[in-house]
Parts: structure tokens; C-alpha cells; sequence
């Protein structure tokens, strides 16, 4: 117990001096590096802009009230499509990243030596870049539209279900795998009969996590062109129509509020 | 004996074991699909055009350069890095209270519905939403970056936060209490040394994804290395993109090793 004696009395105190300075200097150091980062990132702000902020929020605000409900006719489609980008992505996804999670597991992986890192690889590769990018680069490789974005968003999600099932298989019960492999079954079977059960469970609460995300992340696909209601939202945008703009926003808001309860049921049936 | 043989054992269903409700699930789950990719369009013409661009890419990627545009590619990752930092900083620094403030067993019921109103509006929406109304109220640049990623991180971190409180050990609150403790002593000597080392792991892991971020809402107007990028993809300079992705992917790797690392040790 860290205590200071101050005359004959020992008083208790919370951490050691070394512990105390140890914080204060942790703390310089990060207000410091802050007070360093800010300067060099507002070098070039025009605080003009900045301080002008309140009068543009009230501004915009009063643009976009009351939104424009009959232009809802024309979001039912892009809604649709902005489901299907999501949905048929994450099946991309999936049927992607199953093969590269089996490869990057340590206990399931062909070739610790050659395989592994090149799954390891792609699985970080394809986190560390957001859709937005992924569907930026393939409209100007396939063109504009919802393919691009299914493949977008197939492509972010093999990192992601890539990484929290090659962990959900590296954390198998192995008496599982010998008791089937004492069986005489095939490497195959091993994978079936011991493996996958034991990480399905785990398998469909990711996807449909990940899908939750995707139908989020969809909705602004069509920004760069790839389909959904993020074009309608780009459109409206660009020719200032606030009010269409806060429809959008609140069919955005209905959809995401949606996904992410029938995601949350699911997870809460199967696990 | 012989009857015994003749039965044969068969796999259970694996995940839906009620066999109205697969055949109802899995049906409804085929329809869709067919309908969904029937109201896909697909221009083959439009693919084969692209696939020699997507070639060129793909090269790109493979022999980056890092040179001709080394400038511009500098300038958007320092604002990248800087937004980052900032907004992290700030982020985590709001999102104690509302945490705090969102923790039904240390919160009254109207500063809880407040609390966790503001963090369902920051994680309802992407990050590059709130960057377009950010960019059109404070102008152009890393400011309106910083701005947009600080709200987006109390939305992530405050709700985590306060789920972790909700699930600490109450008996070291009662015996802080039976101390005599006022309610600021209570957060600060039995509350917080529960929640800190989540809180910093937490943390670390909001700056990886606050620079994955900063990447995208420069496409907007944000700044950072996003506005860099897209410059470059709508010149069709894939040697100047692939690089641009390479150094956000060694970046995001370096961070989530190092972080990983500070991780283990204050565990």
C-alpha cells in the first residue's frame, strides 16, 4: 500500500510517487502532442467560416424543415436498391471470407508458412480500406451503379467476418476435432463434422452483424456513384434541396433503426 | 438386430432445427435472392471496357509512386494524422460524461434519456453524412473533419462506456459508499479503476478507426488523405492511388500491432 510519511503519521495515498510521476509526464506528453496536432491541422482553416458556423446550422435548419414528403415516391427503389447492395454484398462477403478465415486459423490452415500471412493480409487489407474507397475505385472500373457497390461492400466485408471467424476457429474445443478425427474421418470431414458446428453459431451472428453495418454503410454508396439512396441524396444535394434532403435522411434513419433490431434478434436466437 | 441395422443415423439440422420455420426461412430467403439479383442491371460491354482500367489498377497498385504526387500525398496524410489525434482526444474527452451520464446505475432517468439520446443520433448516421452538413456549416478542410470524427467517436465510445459500467462490480461502489464517499469520490475510487483499462483499450482502438475514417470523408470535403485520393482515382493516376492505399494499410496495420501490444501490457 503506497503511503507518505508526513512527521510521525503515515498517510495513505492512491499511487506511488513513481506511478504519479509516471501520469503527469503520460499527460504532458499527450496534452502536448495534442496542442501540436492542433496547430498543424487549423493552419489552414478560415476561422471566418468557423465562428459563421451557428448563423449556416439555423440557416440549413430552416431550409430543411418541413421535409418534402411526396418525394417519397421516388425513394422506394433506391431503398430497395440500397437493401439489396447491402444484403447481396455481405453474401459476397461471406462466401469470400470463409475460405480466408479457414486459411489464416492456425489450427485449420494449410500452410502456416505460405498461406497464412497471404490471409492475414487480405483480411487486413480489406479492413484498413472503407467501402466508400472500395466503391470509389470499381465505378471507375465497372461503372456507375449497384453492382459496383455490391462488390464494394463484399469486398470491406471479407476483413471483418474474415477476422472474427478465423478467431471464433482458433478457439474450437480440439477434443472436439480428435474425438471425429479418431473416427478415420478426412481433413474434410474434420471441418464439417467438428469445426463448423461448433463456429456457426458465431458465424451467423457476425454476418448479421455485418450486415447491420452494410445496410449503414450502403446508404451513402451512391455519393461516388454506386447506387442506392446515397445518389438521390447526391442529387438532392448538389440542386440544394434541403427538404428532400431531411427525407432522406429520415428514411435513412427508419432503415438503419429496422436493421439493427432484426440483427439484434437474430444474434439474440442464436446465441 | 436387423431392425436396429436398417435404422440409419442423419445429420441433425444444424441451425434451424423447427422444420416449418427453415422451410419457410430458407423459401423466403431464395425468393428474395432471386429478386434481388434480378433487379440488379449488369452491363457486360461496360465490364470488359473496365477490366483493362481495372488492370491498370491492379499494376498500379503493384508498382506504387510515391514521388510525383509526394507533396500532395504528405499534406493529406499529416492532416489525416492531426485530425486523428485531435479528434480522438476531444472524442474521448466528451464521451467520459455522456458515458458517465448514459450508465443507468449511476444516472438519474432524465440525464440518461439525454445521454443516450445524443449517442443513438451519433451512431445512427455514417460519418460521411454528418461530414456533409459539417463541411456546409464550417467550411471546407480538417476542421469540419475533426468535427465530424470527435462526434462520431462519443457515439462508439460513450455507449461502450457506459455499458461497461453498467457491468461493474457493485460491491466496490457499496463499500467506496460505506466510506462516507460523496458521489464524485464514488465514480473516481470505485467506478473508474474498473472501467479505465477497457476504457483505454477502447480508445486505442477508436483512433485506428478514426484514421480509417479521416480516409473517407476528405471525398466530401473534410480534408485529410480521402481528398487525396480522390483526386488521384479521377485523374486515373492508379500508381499515385495504389500508393496512397498502401501507406493507409501499413498505417492501419502499425496502429492496431502497436496498439494490441499496449493492450496486453495493461492487462
Amino acid at each position: 500500500m503506497p503511503t507518505v510519511d508526513r512527521g510521525d503519521t503515515r498517510i495513505w495515498t492512491r499511487r506511488t510517487s513513481r506511478e504519479e510521476w509516471l501520469r503527469w509526464a503520460l499527460l504532458f506528453a499527450t496534452v502536448a502532442l495534442f496542442v501540436w496536432c492542433w496547430q498543424v491541422m487549423t493552419e489552414t482553416t478560415i476561422w471566418a467560416f468557423v465562428w459563421d458556423a451557428p448563423v449556416q446550422a439555423v440557416d440549413i435548419g430552416d431550409r430543411m424543415w418541413p421535409p418534402r414528403w411526396s418525394y417519397i415516391e421516388r425513394l422506394w427503389w433506391p431503398l430497395w436498391d440500397t437493401l439489396n447492395i447491402a444484403t447481396l454484398g455481405t453474401l459476397l462477403g461471406i462466401v469470400l471470407a470463409v475460405p480466408t478465415a479457414f486459411m489464416a486459423a492456425r489450427n485449420t490452415t494449410p500452410s502456416a508458412w505460405l498461406v497464412r500471412p497471404v490471409a492475414l493480409f487480405i483480411i487486413v487489407a480489406s479492413r484498413s480500406i472503407n467501402s466508400l474507397i472500395w466503391a470509389l475505385l470499381l465505378v471507375a472500373i465497372i461503372g456507375p451503379g449497384v453492382l459496383a457497390g455490391i462488390i464494394a461492400i463484399g469486398l470491406r466485408s471479407i476483413g471483418f467476418i474474415g477476422k472474427l471467424l478465423y478467431e471464433a476457429i482458433e478457439e474450437v474445443d480440439e477434443s472436439q476435432v480428435e474425438a471425429v478425427r479418431a473416427t478415420g474421418a478426412s481433413p474434410a470431414q474434420i471441418v464439417d463434422y467438428a469445426i463448423v458446428p461448433q463456429i456457426l453459431p458465431a458465424f451467423v451472428g457476425i454476418s448479421v452483424f455485418r450486415w447491420d453495418i452494410n445496410i449503414r454503410e450502403s446508404t451513402i454508396l451512391g455519393l461516388v456513384g454506386a447506387g442506392g439512396i446515397g445518389l438521390q441524396l447526391q442529387a438532392s444535394l448538389n440542386v440544394l434541396a434541403w427538404p428532400q434532403v431531411t427525407l432522406i435522411l429520415l428514411c435513412i434513419l427508419v432503415t438503419v433503426i429496422v436493421s439493427e433490431w432484426v440483427s439484434a434478434q437474430v444474434r439474440a436466437a442464436v446465441s | 438386430m436387423s431392425a436396429a441395422a436398417a435404422r440409419k443415423w442423419r445429420r441433425p439440422p444444424v441451425l434451424i432445427k423447427n422444420d416449418r420455420w427453415r422451410l419457410a426461412i430458407y423459401g423466403g430467403a431464395i425468393v428474395y435472392l432471386i429478386l434481388a439479383a434480378a433487379s440488379v442491371p449488369v452491363d457486360p460491354a461496360r465490364i470488359v471496357v473496365g477490366l483493362d482500367r481495372g488492370w491498370r489498377f491492379v499494376e498500379g497498385f503493384l508498382t506504387p509512386d510515391f514521388i510525383s504526387r509526394g507533396n500532395a500525398i504528405w499534406d493529406g496524410l499529416v492532416e489525416s494524422l492531426t485530425m486523428t489525434v485531435t479528434s480522438t482526444v476531444v472524442g474521448c474527452l466528451i464521451s467520459v460524461p455522456i458515458g458517465i451520464g448514459a450508465a443507468r446505475n449511476l444516472a438519474p432517468l432524465p440525464v440518461y434519456l439525454l445521454c443516450r439520446a445524443i449517442i443513438t443520433l451519433s451512431r445512427t448516421f455514417q460519418e460521411v453524412i454528418i461530414a456533409i452538413f459539417f463541411v456546409a456549416m464550417f467550411g471546407f478542410g480538417p476542421f469540419a473533419g475533426f468535427l465530424t470524427l470527435s462526434f462520431a467517436t462519443i457515439g462508439f465510445l460513450a455507449k461502450l462506456l457506459a455499458e461497461d459500467i453498467e457491468d461493474i462490480d457493485w460491491r466496490q461502489v457499496e463499500a467506496v459508499r460505506a466510506t462516507g464517499a460523496s458521489w464524485s469520490q464514488v465514480v473516481n475510487y470505485a467506478v473508474q479503476p474498473q472501467v479505465m483499462p477497457r476504457l483505454i483499450g477502447l480508445s486505442l482502438y477508436r483512433l485506428d478507426i478514426n484514421f480509417r475514417e479521416s480516409a473517407v470523408i476528405g471525398i466530401v470535403g473534410a480534408g485529410g488523405i480521402g481528398a487525396t485520393l480522390n483526386t488521384a482515382i479521377d485523374r486515373y493516376e492508379y500508381d499515385s492511388a495504389g500508393a496512397i492505399l498502401l501507406l493507409i494499410i501499413l498505417i492501419v496495420m502499425a496502429a492496431e500491432y502497436s496498439s494490441s501490444l499496449i493492450r496486453r501490457r495493461l492487462n
